[in-house]
């Protein structure tokens, strides 16, 4: 059930970003849909009976059940590239918005 | 127009994903994935270099294992997907020289003055705060190979710490080129790591000092040590960037 919720946010953040003249909606709609796609890579690696992939003095066998722990290595590295597309693309618009004193992109053209 | 034509695409492309994969046979029901029968198994049983080893990885008795951490997304992070760690704090690196090129090219810099004047007690509260964040984001990255967090997180936690003493007090500025030359060399240290594992042992990144126990706080080679570098390089950069958004050119 939370796998549709995954894809929601990501169906949402995609009509934001296409229907948001703002700068800074659109930065704010890219991070919904990463967040969403990071949901969804998660919840593939999910089971009920799984733990957390750590070994610990408490659970301290690898042969009990864990949840995958692939998709977690992967999402890591996408959250920090997506750290970097958000900064830039804030940097980005202070420089538009120092510019053009606004942060929508159809009164930008028009100047 | 244009909404409702964005509306119906967006539509049509949750209902494609939601009906291609719900009868789908390859793509398991959300919460009955068998761990087993997936390559994910060999990283949790730590046999990726010898499938044939079967032995079962016991917390506290277990010494030197293929990979020495006992969380195993830092050991797939880490050790087995080092390179692809290597590119991504690349990518943080590149980002961040980005957001410094468009936003602090100018020679004189100055903060951003508050709009309030922070009193006595948010001064000294913030920095009893900054000790406690800055302690906690350096035992997070220490301790990534053992529980959950690790460099990036720890990281990001030591930047927050600077974030704040930039929020309340308004006359703080950080030492920014201590940052930048702090952040050149946790990134080459980390090259040289991967280069050294090239001369000692047979590949880039190689796993060459002993794994030792699994769940000592000494154990499982390089990855602590490229884990405090990466913490670093990740928290002098982050800081970079928050220095940078919260400066602006000196108008006189």
């Amino acid at each position: 059930m939370i796998q549709y919720a995954a894809i929601l946010l990501m169906v949402l953040g995609l009509y934001g970003l296409l229907t948001n003249r703002n700068v800074i909606k659109m930065i704010i709609s890219l991070n919904v849909l990463e967040i969403g796609l990071n949901i969804f890579i998660i919840s593939i690696g999910f089971s009920y009976d799984g733990i957390a992939p750590i070994i610990t003095s408490t659970y301290n066998s690898s042969a009990l059940i864990f949840v995958d722990p692939l998709p977690q290595a992967l999402v890591l590295t996408a959250i920090v590239i997506g750290v970097g597309t958000t900064a830039l693309g804030l940097a980005i618009a202070k420089n538009i918005y120092s510019k053009y004193h606004t942060f929508n992109l159809d009164e930008v053209e028009e100047n | 127009m244009k909404n409702l034509l964005a509306f119906l695409l967006t539509i049509g492309l949750g209902v494609l994903i939601i009906f291609s994969l719900s009868s789908n046979t390859l793509f398991p029901a959300f919460g009955s994935v068998d761990v087993s029968d997936r390559v994910s198994n060999s990283y949790i049983d730590k046999n990726v270099l010898d499938p044939a080893n079967t032995e079962t990885i016991i917390f506290g008795e277990t010494t030197d294992p293929e990979s020495g951490a006992a969380n195993i997304v830092t050991s797939i992070v880490v050790d087995y997907r080092s390179f692809d760690t290597l590119g991504e704090v690349t990518v943080l690196f590149i980002s961040a020289l980005g957001v410094a090129l468009l936003l602090g090219s100018a020679p004189k810099q100055k903060r951003l003055a508050l709009n309030f004047k922070p009193n006595f007690m948010l001064r000294v509260g913030s920095r009893a705060l900054f000790g406690i964040i800055l302690m906690t984001g350096v035992y997070v990255t220490l301790h990534g190979h053992l529980t959950p967090g690790g460099g990036f997180p720890g990281g990001a936690m030591i930047a927050s710490s600077i974030l704040l003493l930039y929020l309340a007090d308004d006359q703080f500025r950080a030492k920014i080129k201590g940052f930048k030359t702090l952040e050149s060399i946790a990134g080459s240290l980390y090259v040289i790591l991967g280069l050294l594992g090239l001369v000692v042992g047979t590949y880039f990144l190689q796993n060459f000092l002993p794994n030792g126990t699994v769940g000592d706080l000494l154990s499982s080679g390089i990855i602590p040590i490229v884990y405090i570098l990466i913490g670093l390089k990740v928290g002098s950069e982050i800081s970079g960037v928050i220095d940078n958004f919260l400066t602006e050119e000196e108008t006189i």
